[in-house]
């Protein structure tokens, strides 16, 4: 399908529910209000002038030091991929969550079954919470974990090590003991620096 | 009467089925698996948040540790992901040899998963003859990138260096395993130049997969093992996420190298195959005809890089480094191999996702830059993680036994389930 007739028929079928629509490098891009999500959701995947039959990808995105501050809308926000198998297209839906403190959203698992792990890594990694999810347990973080590790407020080099203990003869957690360490600074250049 | 219960029975992370680190709890009536709910995550490094604080071009080698088994097609849609940032144009001799290894590693994938699968089921003898082949395509890695596994060799703008003229040879060893003529064989089809060893061996390998089939194909035990096991319908395919093989296993033909075509895949003469029944059988023939189809892609490209010369790698020298040669000699471009090296490139503020036609499935970038030398964030989307979610519907009402098969099924690599 064309971009520009997925354009047209995403604004015509999501109508007020839609934030925003662009467009960059040939990727369309929808931005939701969380009110909204559950229901556009259940539209994109049925309607039959859009049919999004599959859920590529869902990841969480923390914008708190995007372009070193610049940043001023919400902090935590979802990304959707989806893939139309049948109209041979994509979309990225984002939606961003209203709370910065307690970003809640609703589950999508009951529309694509897959969105399950996915939405279990989003929590695990940056803390969003599901409503309506089945079993919002932590994935790929260790069973006790403190704290969600894709913020950027939580440190590269994480804040507990583990290791074993003669002494007490087993596994105990301890403060990290490295320092961390940035060999190339991150640097933002102005526009158009350097020709 | 006796109160029968269900019996919870951990599969792993100590098992030699559980291809690594697979902890799997399985709820089981009997041998017939109620539940199965895997705990994955043994192997999460954090690649993710470790490509935040590197730049782009450092970044890149974390790529090859996430499935390491096909290692340059993760590095494919990273590059690409790049590039679709930058808006880069990438000369089409780079995208003939990207397109060619690409191939070369689904055949060492699904070499490997062969192997593996073989040896999860009970086929034993498989595995040593995947290996022979896998051998040879390892010598293509390493000629060309110096390393057998992790080899960084595609990069933002093309590929590291072009194709070696001469292959690596075996020499005689100081405690002497093979006779000096023995030796000479083993050389013989590495006398010529890279290009030359990879046409011979892509008219040696149709008689390989054929060799795999006697042994696997009509043999009894194996189908008892895979006919019927893990049926998926093509529309719950889709809703659970499975991609690549799994999804043509069941009977849809969607390739991504032929739907949305990158590189120069439209070029290409090749079939999809896909899969009737959708079970575990179907999806060993779709990949089994993958590597015969990858083979052909592969004698196209090294037609066409045999007559075609060219350059391998942009010239812009804010993505990629200028040659030894020209630093050498040229302030600027001295400058430009300093900035490169130590700041890295600055990528245009955006987003974008690039996927390919990964082995395993469709093997997603999501990357999103600020305009820094470093991405603000990177999501990598693994096929094996969509997969493995899907195992709880699968194996649900089949035996233990089963379950080993669709791991096999599966192709479980867990560098890129838990990154």
């Amino acid at each position: 399908m064309k971009l520009e007739t997925l354009k047209q028929n995403l604004q015509a079928v999501l109508g007020d529910k839609l934030v925003k629509l662009s467009e960059h490098v040939g990727q369309i891009v929808v931005e939701i209000s969380p009110v909204h999500w559950l229901e556009a959701a259940r539209t994109l995947r049925d309607h039959p002038d859009l049919r999004f039959e599959q859920l590529t990808d869902l990841c969480g995105v923390d914008y708190s030091t995007y372009g070193d501050g610049r940043w001023q809308g919400p902090r935590f926000c979802t990304v959707v991929h989806l893939l139309s198998v049948s109209n041979n297209c994509r979309v990225r839906v984002k939606i961003f969550a209203a709370d910065d403190d307690f970003p809640v959203l609703d589950s999508v698992t009951d529309i694509w079954p897959v969105a399950n792990w996915f939405e279990r890594e989003a929590f695990d990694m940056f803390g969003i919470i599901f409503t309506g999810h089945p079993d919002l347990r932590r994935i790929l973080c260790d069973y006790g974990f403190i704290g969600h590790p894709f913020r950027k407020d939580f440190p590269l080099s994480g804040n507990v090590e583990m290791r074993y203990d003669p002494e007490q003869r087993r596994v105990i957690y301890q403060p990290v003991s490295i320092e961390p360490r940035e060999l190339t600074p991150r640097i933002v250049r102005e526009e158009n620096y350097g020709g | 009467m006796a109160d029968i219960r269900n019996y919870t029975l951990n599969f792993g992370p100590q098992h030699p089925a559980a291809h690594g680190v697979l902890r799997m709890v399985l709820e089981l009536d009997g041998e017939v698996v109620q539940r199965a709910d895997p705990h994955i995550g043994l192997l999460h490094r954090g690649t993710e948040k470790l490509a935040e604080h590197k730049t782009f071009l450092q970044a890149m080698p974390y790529m090859d540790r996430l499935d390491y088994v096909s290692m340059m097609s993760n590095e494919h849609a990273y590059v690409m992901a790049v590039e679709k940032l930058l808006g880069l144009e990438v000369p089409i001799r780079a995208q003939y040899i990207r397109v060619m290894f690409d191939e070369i590693t689904r055949i060492l994938n699904h070499l490997l998963w062969l192997g593996a699968h073989g040896l999860d089921v009970g086929a034993m003898t498989i595995f040593l003859y995947t290996f022979r082949e896998r051998e040879d395509l390892m010598d293509c890695y390493e000629a060309v990138s110096g390393a057998r596994l992790h080899a960084a060799y595609y990069r933002p703008g093309g590929v590291y260096r072009d194709l070696p003229d001469t292959m690596p040879q075996y020499e005689v060893a100081k405690m002497k395993v093979h006779s000096a003529k023995a030796v000479t064989d083993l050389n013989a089809n590495r006398q010529g130049s890279m290009l030359d060893f990879i046409d011979d061996f892509t008219k040696r390998f149709p008689a390989c997969v054929d060799e795999y089939e006697t042994l696997l194909t009509d043999n009894r035990i194996w189908k008892q093992r895979t006919v019927g096991i893990g049926v998926v319908t093509p529309e719950r395919a889709l809703a659970l996420g499975l991609t690549g093989p799994m999804l043509r296993g069941s009977g849809l033909a969607w390739d991504l190298r032929k739907t949305q075509p990158y590189e120069v895949y439209d070029k290409m003469d090749f079939d999809i195959p896909v899969g009737v029944e959708g079970d575990c059988y179907d999806r060993y023939l779709v990949r089994i005809e993958e590597m015969r189809q990858s083979n052909r892609i592969i004698k196209q490209c090294v037609d066409w890089l045999r007559v075609n010369p060219g350059p391998v790698i942009t010239e812009n020298h804010k993505v990629a480094p200028p040659s030894r040669s020209n630093m050498k000699q040229n302030m600027e471009e001295l400058i430009h191999h300093f900035k490169l090296f130590t700041e890295g490139m600055h990528v245009p503020e955006g987003e974008c996702y690039a996927a390919v036609e990964h082995p395993k499935g469709e093997f997603g970038i999501y990357m999103v830059s600020d305009g820094a030398n470093k991405p603000y964030r990177l999501k990598i989307r693994a096929p094996g993680f969509a997969h493995m979610a899907a195992m709880d519907e699968m194996a649900r009402g089949h035996m233990i036994a089963d379950v080993v098969a669709l791991m096999g099924t599966f192709d479980i690599v867990f560098g890129e389930i838990d990154r």
